[in-house]
């Protein structure tokens, strides 16, 4: 055993002699204890089946039993995104283990924090190709922040306390624990301490940012005449939620927030330009190409945010804080890096913008402050959002319209949850989110079936909050036997079904940069009637065809009535509606399509 | 640009497999790469060659230090440095190759270190310009096999990659 852990305590003679000893499965699941666990979500199976007999045996952490093991993950992963707490995951060998992955990659890509214990054949079998066997530490290694494998029961509670500790700290993201079953064997035992603290020598995660690099960028942004806040979800990741909030207002900056970073700052606030890049808003995307500074916080400039790299944001200084030095200039270089934990460099950061103004009290410039608002207000009413869209009688219902109707009947304060597509564009464009940790998607990975079993997982870190899955017949479908996993539970989540029909972001594409030939993307002849489905599960369907209906019924989903129960809304939305604005492939971040051209489709894509 | 990359690494089943995979997995191009326990048992020293420019190179060294059993990580060709290979490189030494193999193999003070009557393995020990350079001039003559090391290096002076 090489690394260095700090089991810092020495036991008395006597605590020594009432150590516990305990089988590999019993510690595991004693150490979950230990670590504050409340639930594991997962699926048994042979190899694990030590593991579940330990789980059986006790009361304190609750097994939620799932349908499918990438929900398992899902779960977790909603779980730790609206607590803030890591999600964990048991699953067996094998299929197990594989059907994880997905639900492994999706916590990695977004940085959340997730330990996966999976089970695997006895040591003695490994390599032999035996029943149920595969590599889960090679078949994950490019998808986790890091993995064990078990040797001995006796390394169990600190092979757990390191995985809590990896996970949880520096940038959050998954940890996988593979368990070969002799290592659980309940004839083997050992003595069991939970480690008290844990330090490793070559894990040590960034903290407070360079001091001179933050008096920089004090000294800079307070000389901007046209500033930007670009915060991503290391804002939200990090809790540094109020201490951005705070700043911003202190300095009058406009903020745009990435996908991964809505509710960071107020959505609803004058300040906020909502979301930005490829679906972001005319004037966050605008004021990102015309500023003078950028001030990038827990973001990565994703290609989804920047659009071609060589053309962004040609005139601005680039502040780059992040808690992962491999994010700072890996996309666009920054002029002044800063590596740290995104709450204790703003907190350094406010203190030296204080000291910044003393010194220089004419600055910031209030003048070309007014003016930048100016500009920004006016696009804004040039081409901003509009938040008062009614359904019209008649018409189709427009999804848009939908994700303002739950907007308004859940008074804006509902966790919310999302699939992958045009939903989940229209849900992040206009569900303005008031606070961090409520808006849940797979922003990185972009992973259709999340939806679901997230808003069950965040459901299950706060029981009695409204929470709402808005999704698309087709992402629903990729992850719908956790209707059955939900009953189970009696969990109340509301699920918002955009239905158009189609794969509408890939006909969306297929409309735009393939003449409209929509391959493979409908199944309009062959889908279920959703509201029977969700019947045959034990819950509550309602189905909405006319504008007029589509208030009333999300009323009634949200109403005292069904607050107990699983009500899916499916509402058949406009199946011709496009995403916009949209980004133009290869231009800046300023160049979008705002609209459908008269012909419906966009030649000059 | 070449660069030769010097890390400690927790000596653990996996952790070479994580350097490897996270090469693969960024699109990083790996020349060469050798590892070996050091002194002390808990720790490996892996030396890797990869090309790229600056920026490229501190993504890498970045990347590494990520990997949660990298402990040190310091790019050798930053300052002076030493930077060593070895090849074994089995000759055929016929006729009046054979006095020609030898000649060439002293000139770069390589040593013949096994024999038979058709054939000279010589070991050449140097910086891999050099291996090169042999090769280059032994030309003409056939090559039957050649098995290198890998690059091995060290920084001059007082400064040392330790824990």
């Amino acid at each position: 055993m090489t690394l260095v852990c700090g089991v810092g305590i020495t036991l008395s003679d006597r605590a020594r002699e009432m150590a516990e000893h305990l089988s590999g499965g019993d510690m595991l699941i004693r150490a979950l204890q230990d670590a504050g666990v409340e639930y594991v979500f997962g699926y048994p199976g042979g190899a694990a089946l030590h593991i579940y007999d330990a789980i059986f045996r006790q009361q304190k952490v609750e097994h939620i039993l799932v349908r499918h093991e990438q929900a398992a993950t899902h779960m977790a992963d909603g779980y730790a995104r609206a607590t803030g707490k890591p999600g964990v995951v048991l699953v067996t060998s094998g299929p197990g283990a594989t059907n994880a992955i997905t639900g492994i990659a999706t916590a990695y890509m977004d940085s959340i924090p997730m330990i996966v214990i999976s089970g695997q054949v006895p040591a003695s079998l490994i390599g032999t190709d035996a029943f149920q066997e595969t590599d889960m530490v090679g078949i994950s290694r490019p998808i986790v922040k890091h993995s064990f494998i078990v040797r001995h029961c006796s390394e169990i509670p600190e092979i757990v306390a390191k995985a809590f500790y990896i996970a949880t700290t520096g940038r959050p993201g998954p940890v996988v624990i593979d368990v070969p079953k002799n290592t659980t064997d309940p004839l083997i035992t050992a003595e069991y301490r939970y480690p008290t603290s844990v330090s490793l020598r070559s894990y040590t995660p960034e903290t407070r940012g360079d001091a001179q690099q933050i008096r920089k960028a004090a000294a800079a942004m307070i000389e901007a005449r046209r500033p930007v806040i670009y915060a991503g979800g290391g804002v939200i990741l990090g809790n540094a939620s109020d201490a951005l909030t705070r700043f911003a207002r202190q300095l009058n900056f406009p903020v745009t927030n990435t996908l991964m970073g809505l509710g960071a700052f107020p959505g609803e606030d004058r300040q906020c330009l909502g979301m930005l890049g490829m679906h972001g808003t005319y004037e966050a995307n605008m004021a990102m190409h015309h500023a003078d500074l950028i001030l990038a916080i827990g973001a990565r400039f994703d290609d989804r945010v920047t659009n071609d790299p060589r053309k962004f944001c040609p005139d601005a200084t680039i502040i780059h804080v992040d808690v992962d030095p491999a994010s700072i200039a890996k996309i666009i270089s920054a002029h002044i890096p800063i590596a740290g934990d995104v709450a204790l460099v703003l907190e350094e950061l406010e203190v030296q913008v204080a000291a910044e103004r003393a010194r220089r009290p004419a600055l910031p410039d209030a003048e070309a402050l007014a003016e930048w608002w100016d500009r920004i207000d006016a696009w804004r009413a040039a081409h901003g959002l509009r938040h008062d869209l009614r359904p019209e009688p008649g018409r189709p219902i427009r999804p848009q319209t939908a994700v303002q109707a739950l907007h308004r009947v859940t008074g804006g304060e509902a966790y919310v949850t999302s699939d992958v597509g045009q939903h989940q564009m229209f849900a992040a464009q206009y569900y303005r989110f008031p606070a961090p940790r409520r808006w849940i998607n797979s922003g990185g990975l972009g992973t259709m079936g999340f939806g679901l079993p997230a808003a069950m997982g965040v459901q299950f870190g706060f029981p009695d909050a409204v929470v709402a899955c808005v999704t698309g017949e087709g992402s629903f479908m990729m992850n719908m036997q956790e209707l059955s996993t939900c009953l189970q539970y009696g969990l109340p989540i509301k699920i918002i079904n955009l239905n158009n029909q189609a794969l509408g972001m890939v006909k969306q594409w297929q409309d735009m940069q393939y003449s409209g030939r929509h391959s493979q993307s409908s199944y309009s002849d062959s889908l279920p009637d959703f509201k029977t489905l969700v019947e045959a599960f034990g819950h509550v369907g309602i189905r909405v065809e006319q504008a007029e209906d589509l208030e009333p019924a999300l009323e009634e989903a949200f109403s005292d009535k069904y607050r107990r129960r699983l009500v899916f809304v499916d509402i058949w939305v406009d199946r011709e509606e496009h995403v916009y604005p949209m980004a133009v492939r290869g231009g800046a971040m300023c160049d979008m399509i705002l609209a459908r051209s008269p012909v419906g489709i966009e030649d000059n894509y | 640009m070449r660069h030769i990359i010097a890390l400690l690494l927790e000596n653990e089943a996996g952790a070479l497999s994580r350097v490897v995979g996270l090469f693969s997995q960024r699109n990083y191009n790996i020349e060469s790469l050798t590892v070996a326990p050091t002194e002390d048992a808990t720790l490996s020293r892996v030396t890797l060659i990869t090309v790229g420019d600056d920026s490229k190179i501190d993504q890498i060294i970045k990347h590494l230090y990520k990997l949660v059993e990298v402990v040190k990580v310091v790019d050798l060709s930053e300052s002076e440095h030493v930077e060593r290979e070895l090849m074994l490189i089995k000759l055929r030494a016929e006729g009046s190759a054979r006095d020609e193999v030898k000649r060439t193999a002293d000139i770069f003070r390589g040593q013949i270190v096994d024999v038979t009557a058709a054939t000279y393995t010589v070991q050449l020990v140097g910086p891999s310009a050099k291996l090169d350079a042999f090769i280059r001039a032994i030309g003409k003559t056939t090559i039957l096999e050649v098995v290198r090391s890998g690059v091995s290096g060290i920084s001059r002076g007082e400064k040392v990659l330790c824990v």
